[in-house]
């Protein structure tokens, strides 16, 4: 039995990609803040086969409540197998170029919250001696654009203090994966126009799924995005400047 | 998102949004008329709103409930059939009733009342809801059932989603045995033969359908390949999944009458022997057309349009008259479809089928002379005393309409005031 720890579980991501694991003798240990989605989804993961679902409703913005959250998980799955860290807000650019709160709120909830998760979650893998820590950051991390910058360089935050822990654990039983997921079609971005470059929640889920077993340590999803971010990385900044990406 | 109807005909710039997982009545626009939206399999304009608010259901896909040992089945209404499929067949279940395609909605298979194959022996989708809940523009949640709300659940199954949005459906499953079924193709050279072998496989076959050349004439006129199945205890490892596309729009139909002359001989001699048995996993039976994704492009884009009819078993013989029709016209499609239904009622007001029979038929969209042509079936159609099926439909009168569907005043009353669709308002001469 697989035992499964999944912060942020009601984003669209998480949840298809715990229905993943549902149907494969898993036991769940779901965080997130709204606790009616939290019931929701228990209840669809226990429908698809998973063997137990304990739930918690945490705001994980507030990074005073992690190491009890964590104690919560330990206590109730003793050991953990694998743990992705999804939560997050995808905040207004324009709203934080106005106010500092809003720019340092946007920052700790895609960005500090996660180092003080990742680093509880690495103490007890290495506890255990075992454990997958898979978690998800953003393209948007790979270059500081004007139109989500400030999204951007908390998700860079991530990706580099996940980069660092994969490579720390490199020689050992744990697994750190960066995920770097580019445009998805959720509910976090209904709002937008949709293209052909657009992914479903459900093909990044089978995305992550597959990361998760196999050997490598950063996915970008869907894979092109590796490409189209080295082309935006190599872009010298007199032609960026003159776009509005 | 750009959201259109399978059948891509009429055309007609829709507004829509993605509702939350867990929608309350604030979803609802207080301005526009709303209108549910699943996956978009309906072919003409029951899922489409021109001037309202699209409510996509894409995110209500939760499962709420599965009892593996009673087979009882609790889901969101935005879950496609095929996810039903993937989690109950390995536990032994299967869906009661399966239309052409895996990728509708639960709550599309409610709002059209989907029926299949075996029709003649379980009836249509809305007979095995034990129960389902309806979100009102007014905020109230209803549970429906055959004892609770019962105007509401007869106006519902069947209702086009034109009575308030279903949020979850509980479904009797039915319980199979393997995954796959034990099939007989067998040839007939005309609609005489079809009969005869429909009356002869009305009991003892769980499935029956016809796939039916609408080219050939004269003594050949309703040639085809007549297939009756039943559970099978055998377990197919079914290949993992190779599905093809058709990527891009095409600019002019492929379906013509010149390819159509190429493919329906081909198709109708496809088996040399009169007798042809196989057994093949269910979906492969149920779905064959859900193995190529996007294949209403080969119809081009002008889009195309289903005919599908149901003439009651009294009149039977009308099916020669609109077979006569249809190959006259030369412009039939490689897909026609005949099945005989059976008597077994739904509680739904609006439901399709009758006892007799039913004929689908897919025609590229070549402007006023494919109306003209539907305008001719219609005739022949109402004079039979039959109906068309409302999911597939674009072009029938409103006059026409209230004669198929006297109850359609019934349903009426029952529609909640703040949702209409392009269908209703056409075939109730009301505008949003």
């Amino acid at each position: 039995m697989k035992n499964i720890l999944i912060f942020g579980a009601s984003s669209k991501i998480a949840h298809c990609t715990a229905r993943l694991f549902a149907a494969e003798d898993s036991k769940f240990f779901l965080v997130a803040r709204d606790s009616t989605k939290l019931e929701s989804i228990a209840k669809d993961l226990e429908a698809r086969g998973a063997n137990e679902v304990v739930t918690l409703t945490v705001d994980l913005a507030d990074t005073s409540h992690h190491s009890a959250c964590i104690s919560a998980a330990i206590e109730a799955m003793a050991r953990i197998d694998i743990c992705l860290i999804a939560h997050g807000t995808l905040g207004d650019q324009d709203l934080c170029q106005e106010n500092v709160d809003e720019t340092l709120n946007q920052i700790n909830t895609n960005g500090l919250s996660y180092i003080s998760l990742m680093t509880r979650i690495s103490q007890q893998m290495e506890k255990q001696n075992c454990g997958i820590l898979a978690v998800i950051s953003s393209v948007a991390g790979d270059r500081g654009r004007q139109s989500n910058y400030v999204y951007g360089s908390a998700k860079a935050l991530v990706s580099a203090f996940t980069e660092g822990m994969a490579h720390r654990f490199a020689q050992s039983n744990i697994k750190v994966i960066l995920i770097k997921p580019g445009l998805v079609d959720t509910p976090m971005t209904s709002d937008f126009p949709k293209g052909p470059i657009w992914a479903s929640a459900e093909s990044i889920a089978a995305g992550i799924y597959k990361a998760i077993q196999q050997p490598k340590t950063t996915a970008y999803l869907p894979f092109f995005w590796r490409y189209i971010m080295l082309l935006i990385k190599l872009t010298p900044s007199w032609l960026m400047h003159k776009t509005k990406l | 998102m750009k959201y259109e109807s399978w059948g891509r005909y009429p055309k007609a710039d829709q507004t829509g949004s993605q509702l939350p997982a867990q929608p309350d009545s604030r979803v609802f626009s207080q301005s526009k008329p709303n209108l549910p939206f699943g996956r978009g399999r309906s072919y003409g304009d029951v899922c489409l709103s021109s001037k309202g608010q699209l409510l996509d259901t894409r995110n209500m896909d939760s499962f709420l409930e599965f009892n593996r040992e009673t087979g009882l089945m609790t889901c969101q209404s935005g879950v496609q059939l095929g996810e039903i499929l993937d989690l109950c067949m390995p536990a032994g279940w299967i869906i009661p009733v399966s239309p052409g395609t895996q990728f509708v909605t639960v709550g599309g298979a409610i709002a059209n009342d989907v029926h299949g194959k075996n029709h003649h022996i379980v009836g249509t989708f809305g007979r095995h809801l034990k129960a389902f809940e309806l979100l009102r523009s007014d905020g109230q949640r209803l549970i429906c059932s055959p004892d609770d709300n019962v105007d509401l659940y007869k106006a519902t199954i069947g209702g086009l989603g034109l009575t308030g949005l279903i949020t979850w459906a509980q479904i009797q499953l039915t319980k199979i045995s393997g995954n796959s079924v034990s099939a007989e193709h067998i040839k007939f050279s005309n609609l005489t033969e079809y009969l005869a072998l429909s009356d002869e496989s009305s009991t003892g076959y769980e499935y029956t359908v016809a796939w039916v050349d609408c080219m050939a004439r004269n003594e050949k006129l309703g040639r085809g390949i007549f297939s009756r199945a039943n559970d099978s205890a055998n377990y197919i490892d079914e290949k993992p999944s190779r599905t093809l596309s058709v990527p891009i729009d095409i600019p002019i139909s492929m379906v013509n009458p010149l390819t159509i002359g190429a493919f329906n001989p081909l198709y109708a001699n496809k088996q040399f022997t009169k007798h042809k048995n196989e057994i093949l996993p269910y979906r492969s039976f149920f779905y064959p057309l859900d193995s190529i994704l996007h294949w209403n492009r080969v119809y081009g884009s002008a889009g195309f349009l289903q005919y599908q009819c149901v003439i009651p078993e009294s009149e039977r013989t009308c099916m020669f008259d609109i077979l006569k029709v249809v190959s006259n016209s030369n412009m039939g499609s490689a897909l026609a479809v005949l099945k005989t239904c059976g008597d077994l009622e739904s509680p739904g007001l609006l439901s399709f089928p009758m006892k007799g029979l039913s004929l689908a038929l897919d025609f590229p969209f070549n402007g006023l002379s494919t109306l003209k042509l539907f305008d001719e079936l219609d005739r022949l159609v109402m004079s039979a005393g039959g109906r068309i099926y409302s999911a597939k439909d674009a072009h029938t009168s409103a006059q026409d309409f209230q004669k198929m569907y006297p109850m359609w005043e019934a349903l009426e009353r029952q529609r909640d005031p703040a949702f209409l669709s392009d269908f209703w308002s056409r075939v109730t001469n009301q505008t949003p």
